[in-house]
């Protein structure tokens, strides 16, 4: 007899709270990764796809409230750079479903969406892993404890951006300034991708926050996460209007991942940045391999590749969960850290 | 699950969205209780104390 809760099999919540404890690391730490890896896997379950889209989009948008209140307490979210972000993404959203709808009445979006996802994927994790492999101060992920960017912390390609200064302009947190104008025109750009690829974007946003603004790398992920709960909430009121969101995988789901994203967000005060940042760069590799495969096994209708994919892209983010705890555990070890921040 | 299997439309959609926030809101308290409470004591274990 299988036991049951709130008429639900223990062992399916027990499934899903395991779950949502790695997805929850993955997106504390990162500010990125849930619906990516939450969706494709309620699909292979055998989850109708409006439904395994609509949970994921509720989960993704409660996690993103939690992890946005607990970066808040670390200081690591500018909401002044959120507001802009929501305005700009918003916009950029809009004219990408435009482009996503003409695409659709040729028929080839499914097509294009694939290419344009594996390309962004692959070449975000190319650039950020070939930095974090030639070692130089000025690229990778930082994830320093402080949240004030030096100038040798802050990429090349931002220093460029950051020295046009169209007024008006705008002072952020980590003591950085930059046109108001650029904020924008990064938010629409990520909006516009966004809108076309039909994803949360934070994979996108959060390097460009770092890479393209010079915004800190904590505080990118927190601003990241709290333009998140809007777009998640919006996105999941809409779905949830159709019925779609079933709580029986978003409660126990969230459960889980609200422990993994408590620890994740803790360990970006922790993790040296030159051991993660690597995993990250790969992670994003194999989730342009995992992409792909799905791609292929759609085209060519075997249904085994789809479960490959989900193999590679649940393989990877168990890799890198297991680093980030890893690099973590060893920190607190070393004894250069801070009681109060390790244990905050 | 909780009887909200057949939730629709724009109150149903209120009442789903709105069990999810407070779930999310409790995690955040609760865990962070028994951060606070725990957390020193695991550090020190972590850290081989």
């Amino acid at each position: 007899m299988t036991m049951e809760l709130f008429g639900v099999a223990a062992t399916l919540l027990a499934l899903f709270a395991g779950f949502g404890v790695l997805i929850g690391l993955l997106f504390g730490f990162f500010g990125m990764g849930g619906s990516f890896l939450v969706t494709p896997a309620l699909m292979v379950m055998g989850y109708r796809t409006d439904v395994a889209v609509a949970s994921g989009l509720a989960f993704v948008f409660a996690t993103s409230v939690i992890a946005t209140l607990k970066h808040r307490d670390l200081g690591q979210v500018d909401y002044k750079l959120g507001v802009l972000m929501i305005a700009g993404t918003t916009a950029g959203i809009e004219v990408g479903k435009l482009g996503l709808h003409a695409l659709q009445a040729i028929g080839l979006a499914d097509t294009v969406v694939s290419v344009i996802y594996v390309g962004l994927l692959g070449g975000i994790g190319a650039f950020i892993t070939y930095r974090a492999t030639r070692g130089d101060g000025g690229g990778g992920i930082s994830h320093d404890a402080e949240t004030d960017a030096d100038a040798a912390d802050i990429p090349d390609i931002a220093k460029t951006i950051q020295s046009y200064r169209v007024p008006p302009m705008m002072r952020l947190r980590g003591g950085i300034t930059v046109s108001l104008w650029l904020i924008l025109a990064v938010a629409f750009a990520t909006g516009l991708l966004s809108g076309f690829l039909g994803v949360g974007g934070g994979f996108i946003r959060m390097p460009a926050l770092f890479y393209l603004v010079g915004v800190p790398v904590p505080i990118a992920v927190g601003t990241d996460l709290f333009e998140i709960v809007f777009s998640g909430g919006i996105g999941s009121f809409l779905y949830a209007m159709d019925g779609a969101v079933e709580l029986s995988i978003v409660v126990p789901l969230l459960a889980g991942s609200a422990l993994g994203a408590r620890l994740g967000a803790s360990a970006t005060s922790l993790v040296d940045e030159d051991e993660i940042k690597v995993y990250f760069g790969v992670m994003l590799l194999l989730g342009a391999l995992a992409v792909a495969v799905r791609k292929v096994g759609t085209s060519l209708d075997v249904p085994a590749l789809r479960t490959v994919s989900l193999v590679i892209i649940l393989g990877a983010a168990t890799l890198v969960a297991g680093a980030v705890v890893y690099s973590s555990v060893r920190a607190l070890r070393s004894e250069e850290v801070p009681v109060a921040s390790a244990a905050d | 699950m909780f009887g909200l299997e057949n939730a629709g439309g724009v109150d149903g959609a209120a009442l789903v969205v709105g069990v999810v926030l407070l779930e999310a809101i409790v995690l955040y308290v609760g865990y962070g209780m028994l951060e606070r409470v725990l957390g020193p004591a695991i550090v020190d274990a972590v850290r081989g104390r």
